[in-house]
């Protein structure tokens, strides 16, 4: 190794102590920013499965491209939130990841499958004009973006519930629930990015869909208050605070779509979206993984190592927003079949 | 049924052989791409602006693929190897997870710019989407190396139990990530993926001359080596057009083939040079993995290459402690590969280990890595010879052996990270943990199987789709740019590859 670089890293790794002097603990502050990568990225990639599951209900080849238009430069950059928040439930609590992602083995593998078809399927589509063609990459396009949303769902209704099968009737609604999600999130997406015909659709769809997340959350949330184990941390303020703060946001979005304020609607699907996570991640804390009652400070890495993450994140998210306004400021504006 | 340990293992090695080729394919294409980027910017030939183009339509694909694959090497980590995340996870997952802050989100955003916002930023930005993307993809390598590369030579740590499982904790992170391999490997990585892209690009662009220089030559100046420099004077007469078009991608190929074969001349000596470091760096850091490679299964003083080396009873392809070989050997290289010029030097044989990486995959992997490094130092330097001579474009035979050799660069690359995994062998981590018992503890054979089945048919299918929509790329031939200045900088009127209207760009 040479001399100077040795140095350099020696001293990024003294800095690590001035993440010690936080006023939270480290696996505290890890648990906040998984979760924070996941909703982020059930935010973003959201509204490119819910732009995907509209796909399905225009015909208007037009339209259809339009849509594919409207996320082609975002929705790379947006899966890469589910790679960070893999890699850092890896790094920050490597017996977690282990466990859990070995536990829902099968699930995992439907996830990626699903996320293949998802990714691929618009590069394929558009090599070629022909009918059938179209129609199959079309099909895998709609059949990506509608199952890893709801193969996400069930894992992370499994992960909070401790369930060890592939999937429990409750973590179902949970899978449904983030479809729906999605589907409020790419209609409010697309009723920005578009006009006419395809924008009034997005708006109705967005509405139609939020009708479905509600009842969904709340039945949820029955079935978690069935379960004693959960009972006690959703009868909490925080937790209360947060299905509140559903209701409530849930309402603007409907407010903000019936009356064109695209933008709003847009953000407040982000903001339930955020609501979800949160609500998952503080049902869980403590404990990170109810199957074996782990808890996130027997999980997380040693401090040192802990310490070297924080700072790398702390240098790098910052970075990583300043990309992700660089490319949304990029592509603004409305969207034609032809791209931006 | 197939054990789980098995198919978990042949699972990770079918996923990571597949996914390899699309970060290659990326990371070799990078400095290509900067280059014509910039060239498009700087000069008003439209050429460089359909260079650009035409390849950052094939990088982009790859690009895709790359990470569907890649996402799914992450999650087999947990899934599969469940017992070396809990075991590594506190050295190994942290450069994963600075991966995607500092590599992934920086390609993957500056991507969307680069291949949707031609006409939406200006031409510094542009510039700086180009090279973003680029340093994304080698940020990206980095930070996978430094993690292979600690399972390699792992340094920085200490081991430790936690609720009565080994682990290893992170002492010193500088020694850790900066192990002794890691230079090694990122250089030679590095190096491989640019000479890979360069033997496609000069494959590709060998077909295409070789295809419009085909029967007799109709065309004089077809003939000639100066279609690449000399700028193109525009016929005013309209009837020519057709003519000037099929000029023009004559020219574009021609300019292809220059470009890739100076950095084929480059990079295949440069590989074959380090590459001989690197083999002495590998006898010094992991004398199991050198004997293997050279099937050296006795300690010896002057030990002998075997340039061939075949057990004569076949159960000793699997057997370690094999002694019959039927071998053509050079004496006493060995010792002079492994120790930089001492014949006499003594080399470890597998007889000093506990537990040996299957011999024959190591050993023959390694001979088809090198044998393609000599292969592309020929092949440079046939290519140069004839460039010299004045006839770069009229050897058939040579434009014939650069098509075959288009795949070869990935050819080579994969054989050389068989030689670094499976020479690794018994261990996932050397001299600390054993692959065997890396897998996931209550992982069924039902499951594995299932999943490995599904892989190889969806592997199939992607590989097919994958070569499918790039053939289709190449053939299509390079994108038309709109000729009269419409690269300058102060006009940015071109249109989006697929899209036909330019468009006013009216919020930026």
């Amino acid at each position: 190794m040479t001399e100077p670089a040795g140095q350099a890293l020696a001293a990024v790794a003294a800095l690590g102590p001035l993440a010690g002097s936080l006023p939270v603990d480290l696996p505290t502050l890890w648990v906040v920013v998984v979760f924070a990568f996941l909703g982020t990225f059930l935010f973003l990639d959201g509204f490119d499965f819910g732009a995907g599951a509209l796909f399905a209900l225009r015909r208007d080849e037009a339209e259809r491209e339009r849509i594919l238009a409207a996320i082609g430069p975002f929705w790379d950059g947006n899966e890469v939130w589910l790679v960070v928040f893999g890699g850092g439930l890896f790094a920050a609590f490597p017996p977690l990841y282990a466990a859990l992602f070995s536990r829902h083995y099968l699930l995992l593998f439907a996830v990626l499958g699903a996320l293949i078809c998802r990714g691929l399927a618009p590069e394929f589509y558009e090599q070629r004009e022909d009918d059938a063609w179209r129609r199959w990459w079309g099909r895998a396009f709609v059949v990506g973006s509608v199952a890893t949303p709801f193969l996400l769902g069930i894992f992370v209704g499994n992960w909070l519930l401790g369930t060890t099968v592939t999937a429990a009737p409750e973590t179902v609604l949970v899978g449904l629930a983030l479809v729906a999600l999605t589907v409020v999130t790419g209609g409010a997406f697309l009723a920005l990015k578009t006009d006419g015909a395809l924008a009034a659709a997005a708006r109705t769809w967005g509405l139609r869909a939020l009708a479905a997340f509600l009842p969904l959350t709340v039945a949820v949330l029955l079935a978690l208050a069935a379960r004693p184990t959960v009972r006690d941390a959703l009868f909490a303020p925080f937790p209360l605070a947060l299905v509140a703060a559903t209701v409530a946001v849930g309402g603007g979005y409907a407010l903000a779509i019936r009356r064109g304020r695209d933008l709003i609607a847009f953000l407040a699907a982000g903001g339930l979206t955020y609501a979800l996570v949160a609500l998952v991640a503080a049902l869980l804390y403590p404990t990170l993984d109810p199957a074996t009652g782990l808890t996130a400070a027997e999980a997380a890495i040693s401090p040192l190592a802990l310490r070297l993450l924080t700072l790398s994140a702390a240098l790098l998210v910052p970075l990583v927003c300043a990309y992700f306004a660089i490319l949304y400021s990029t592509f603004s504006g409305p969207v034609e079949a032809e791209g931006y | 049924m197939v054990d789980p340990v098995i198919a978990s293992r042949l699972q990770f090695a079918l996923t990571t052989i597949v996914h390899i080729i699309f970060p290659v394919m990326s990371m070799g294409l990078a400095p290509f791409l900067i280059y014509f980027t910039w060239k498009s910017i700087r000069s008003s030939d439209p050429l460089w602006e359909r260079q650009r183009r035409f390849w950052t339509h094939i990088f982009a694909i790859s690009f895709v693929v790359g990470t569907v694959t890649g996402l799914v090497l992450e999650f087999e980590f947990g899934t599969n190897f469940a017992a070396f995340s809990t075991f590594a996870g506190e050295l190994f997952g942290g450069p994963l997870a600075v991966e995607g802050m500092m590599a992934f989100f920086l390609e993957a955003t500056f991507l969307g710019v680069f291949v949707f916002g031609r006409e939406k930023v200006g031409d510094a930005l542009y510039m700086v989407s180009a090279v973003a993307v680029g340093l994304g993809t080698w940020l990206s390598a980095v930070w996978v190396l430094v993690a292979n590369s600690w399972m390699q030579t792992p340094r920085g740590y200490e081991l430790a139990r936690e609720s009565g499982q080994p682990v290893v904790t992170l002492v010193d992170p500088v020694a850790a990530y900066l192990n002794p391999r890691f230079p090694w490997m990122f250089v030679h990585m590095q190096s491989a993926a640019v000479l890979s892209v360069a033997l496609f690009m000069a494959g590709v662009a060998a077909y295409f001359v070789y295809r419009s220089s085909g029967g007799e030559r109709e065309n004089g100046t077809d003939g000639d080596d100066t279609g690449a420099d000399a700028s193109v004077t525009a016929p005013a007469d309209a009837n020519a057009a057709a003519d000037t078009a099929a000029d023009d991608d004559a020219r574009f190929w021609r300019t292809t083939l220059k470009i890739a074969l100076v950095v084929l001349l480059l990079t295949a000596p440069f590989q074959v040079v380090h590459g001989d470091s690197y083999g002495r760096h590998v006898a010094e850091t992991q004398p199991q993995k050198f004997a293997a490679m050279e099937a050296l299964y006795e300690t010896e003083g002057p030990a002998a290459l075997h340039l061939i080396a075949i057990p004569t009873d076949p159960s000793a392809f699997t057997d370690p402690r094999a002694e019959n070989l039927w071998t053509v050997d050079i004496p006493a290289m060995a010792s002079v590969l492994a120790s930089g010029g001492d014949p006499s030097h003594t080399v470890q044989g597998l007889d000093e280990f506990e537990g040996s990486p299957p011999v024959a995959i190591v050993f023959w992997a390694f001979r088809a890595m090198v044998l393609l490094g000599f292969w592309f130092v020929g092949l440079a330097a046939w290519a140069a010879y004839r460039w010299r001579r004045g006839d770069l474009f009229a050897d058939r035979h040579l434009h014939r052996a650069l098509m075959a050799s288009a795949p070869l660069g990935f050819v080579a690359v994969e054989t050389g990270w068989i030689v670094t995994e499976v020479g690794r062998q018994p261990w996932v981590v050397q001299g600390l943990l054993r692959t065997e018992d890396g897998v996931s503890p209550g992982l069924t054979g039902a499951e594995a199987t299932l999943t490995l089945a599904g892989f190889a048919l969806v592997y199939a299918a992607l590989l097919g789709g994958y070569g499918y929509v790039v053939r289709r790329l190449i053939l299509a031939g390079p994108p038309d740019v709109e000729s009269a200045g419409s690269t300058s900088s102060a006009s940015p009127t071109d249109p989006n590859a697929e899209s036909a209207a330019p468009k006013v760009t009216g919020d930026d």
